[in-house]
């Protein structure tokens, strides 16, 4: 009884008979889904499955056509972005190919939060702006230039700088180590794992990489025709349904799970 | 004023104590080190006078909640002793933020010094004056070879019967340039005839009684000659020369030209050519249109105001006017065409792979070929008047 209760109020984000639908295509099929305090939850699924989507419902970017989702125990089903002021300051969003405003620096871009929601001064803002690069691996140099002056990764990197600026307690992810090199790609998972230990962060992640799933991820969730299926590695690897089992057990799969054991 | 609305809740506020002891200074941080408290912070902590301490002792670790921005102030304040040459002989935060201590300190709490080097705002004008010529030189340059490569692009396709025209595209861009653009084109003619007609009568009137019939001339020749053909020039400048740069810059931006051009194909040739093409068919008809339209709304104007009917009007303006009149003002229009055609695809080539820059070359495209399409009016006018026609 008193662990039910506890694990009740350590959901993060509880997800309820989620539909989203696009004309007659049906993405999400009443989907039940809890994010766990602190946990970084992997989010796999094949092409055009509503991973995106997902993320996109739960941070209010998507209008579901029925049920409900609650972000520290607040709705955001249906709610317009703007309404969601109190919400937003609480997670940071790092979407698919960075999302930077190409008309701003890397810099600025980085303190359009810290510029809206706090009064720092504009010297404390570079400093905090340059520490948020620090942490993303990216160098000093990089926070004076526009976004169009940036490669792929780096503008992934920039953008999740941008997304860390106010210390979220909820981070959500769309794909953050596509693009990236593998060694740029570890050292990503390390950052989000110390970021997760140190900041008690919550990682809401959408990925195709095995490794990285392999490397981060708490519980995994995979979206399968409609349905989702939460576990672990370990569990999912022995589940019957065809697409699972070829993702995890595939070449790729089993070099990526494997190569720990 | 900024507006700040309540942040997230921060359960104790941040304290810091700031104790001197001789040269010893004992530095307590206590509370929420949150992104919220920063600001108060950072100048508490700039007011920490620094001068003749001799050791200092950092003590973070009765902190209640701390994150990357609370934790680079106490790192900034132990560079910043540090470089005072003071020994720091405690720096302690809970042991739960150790990752994330240890990933702000690898990576060095150096402070990133200015972001933008500042400088003097006369040498700055200067700078990019000297920049904004040397650009506009180059882009001149550029495009006189760009024009150079569709004429011949142009010419190829037509007497190389291999490489056929891409002919569904030419039809399309007539009827995109062209027919769609007949409505506006006729609506402003009419009201420039209109408009000519009633001014001209207006002052023709004053001079002598019976003058006023000359009003059929004015019309004429400046409607054939020069206001029908430049007024459809700028609207499709406006209209059709802007779509160019928008069309073929956000295919820069998605990739496609640099994947055309990877696949083979040519891009002057299946993008240039059928739009400037297609504009220089298009136009000479539209220019007919619209002096068909402006006389007609001149004519209006003349029997409503002066009482003119039509067959005296016909008279006068075949007195007035030649085949050459009308020749004068139909020549320009290919020219124009090309100018347009040319301009719209050329700035729509040297879109950069962003979206702000669709929007500044769109922009830029239609100025200068309407910039270009007046300084080529001028040109004719006086090759004209040399040639006496």
């Amino acid at each position: 009884m008193r662990v039910a209760e506890r694990q009740r109020r350590d959901v993060v984000v509880r997800v309820r008979g989620l539909v989203n639908a696009f004309g007659e295509n049906v993405i999400h099929d009443h989907i039940d889904l809890d994010v766990f305090k602190g946990e970084i939850l992997g989010v796999v699924g094949g092409s055009g499955s509503g991973k995106s989507v997902l993320l996109r419902s739960i941070v209010g970017l998507n209008k579901p056509v029925s049920g409900s989702i609650h972000v520290f125990d607040e709705e955001t089903a249906g709610i317009e972005a703007e309404d969601l002021r109190g919400l937003q300051l609480r997670w940071g969003v790092l979407f698919q190919d960075g999302a930077l405003f190409s008309s701003q620096t890397v810099a600025e871009n980085i303190q359009v939060p810290l510029r809206r929601w706090t009064n720092m001064d504009q010297s404390l803002m570079d400093e905090i702006a340059a520490v948020k690069l620090a942490l993303v691996g990216l160098s000093p140099d990089v926070a004076r230039r526009y976004p169009a002056e940036l490669s792929g990764g780096m503008r992934k990197r920039a953008g999740l700088a941008r997304a860390l600026a106010l210390d979220p307690e909820l981070l959500f992810l769309d794909e953050p180590t596509a693009g990236l090199d593998p060694i740029a790609a570890s050292m990503f998972d390390d950052l989000v794992t110390g970021l997760k230990k140190s900041l008690g962060l919550t990682v809401f992640m959408v990925t195709h990489d095995l490794d990285t799933l392999k490397a981060t991820t708490d519980r995994i969730a995979v979206l399968v025709g409609g349905r989702l299926k939460t576990g672990t590695v370990a569990t999912l690897v022995h589940d019957p349904d065809p697409w699972i089992h070829a993702y995890f057990s595939g070449v790729r799969g089993r070099a990526a799970l494997g190569a720990g054991q | 004023m900024r507006n700040i609305a309540p942040v997230r809740h921060v359960a104790s506020p941040a304290k810091l104590s700031a104790e001197r002891v001789g040269p010893l200074l004992r530095v307590a941080a206590l509370g929420d080190w949150v992104t919220e408290e920063a600001a108060r912070l950072d100048g508490e902590l700039k007011a920490i006078d620094l001068r003749g301490l001799g050791e200092a002792a950092i003590d973070g670790s009765a902190i209640n909640a701390l994150d990357s921005a609370g934790l680079w102030l106490l790192l900034r304040l132990r560079a910043a002793l540090e470089s005072n040459k003071v020994r720091v002989t405690k720096f302690a935060v809970p042991d739960r933020y150790a990752p994330l201590l240890s990933a702000l300190a690898r990576e060095g709490p150096q402070a990133p010094g200015e972001l933008e080097p500042r400088r003097r705002y006369l040498t700055q004008v200067l700078e990019r004056t000297g920049k904004g010529a040397i650009d506009a030189l180059k882009q001149g340059h550029d495009m006189l070879g760009f024009l150079g490569r569709v004429t011949i692009e142009t010419i190829e396709a037509f007497l190389q019967p291999r490489r056929e025209l891409p002919f569904p595209a030419l039809v399309h861009q007539i009827e995109e340039t062209g027919l769609t653009a007949l409505p506006i084109v006729g609506l402003l003619a009419f009201l420039i005839g209109v408009v000519i007609a009633y001014q001209g009568a207006d002052q023709l009137k004053k001079i002598a009684s019976g003058a006023e019939i000359y009003t059929i001339n004015l019309l004429g020749v400046s409607i054939l000659r020069e206001l029908g053909v430049l007024i459809t020039a700028i609207i499709v400048a406006g209209r059709s020369g802007s779509a160019f740069t928008a069309h073929i810059g956000t295919m820069r931006v998605n990739e496609e030209i640099d994947a055309m051009q990877a696949l083979g194909l040519n891009t002057t040739e299946l993008l240039v050519v059928p739009r400037v093409l297609g504009l220089v068919i298009a136009l000479p008809f539209l220019v007919l249109f619209a002096d068909v339209i402006g006389i007609v709304g001149g004519m209006m104007m003349t029997y409503l105001e002066l009482g003119i009917t039509i067959p005296a009007f016909m008279r006068q303006f075949s007195e007035a006017v030649t085949l050459n009149t009308f020749l004068v003002g139909m020549v320009k229009a290919p020219v124009f065409a090309f100018v347009i055609g040319l301009v719209g695809c050329f700035e729509g080539l040297r879109v950069e792979r962003n979206a702000a820059s669709v929007g500044l070359l769109t922009t830029k495209s239609v100025v200068e070929s309407i910039f270009l399409v007046i300084v080529c009016d001028a040109g004719f006018s006086v090759l004209f008047s040399k040639l006496g026609v």
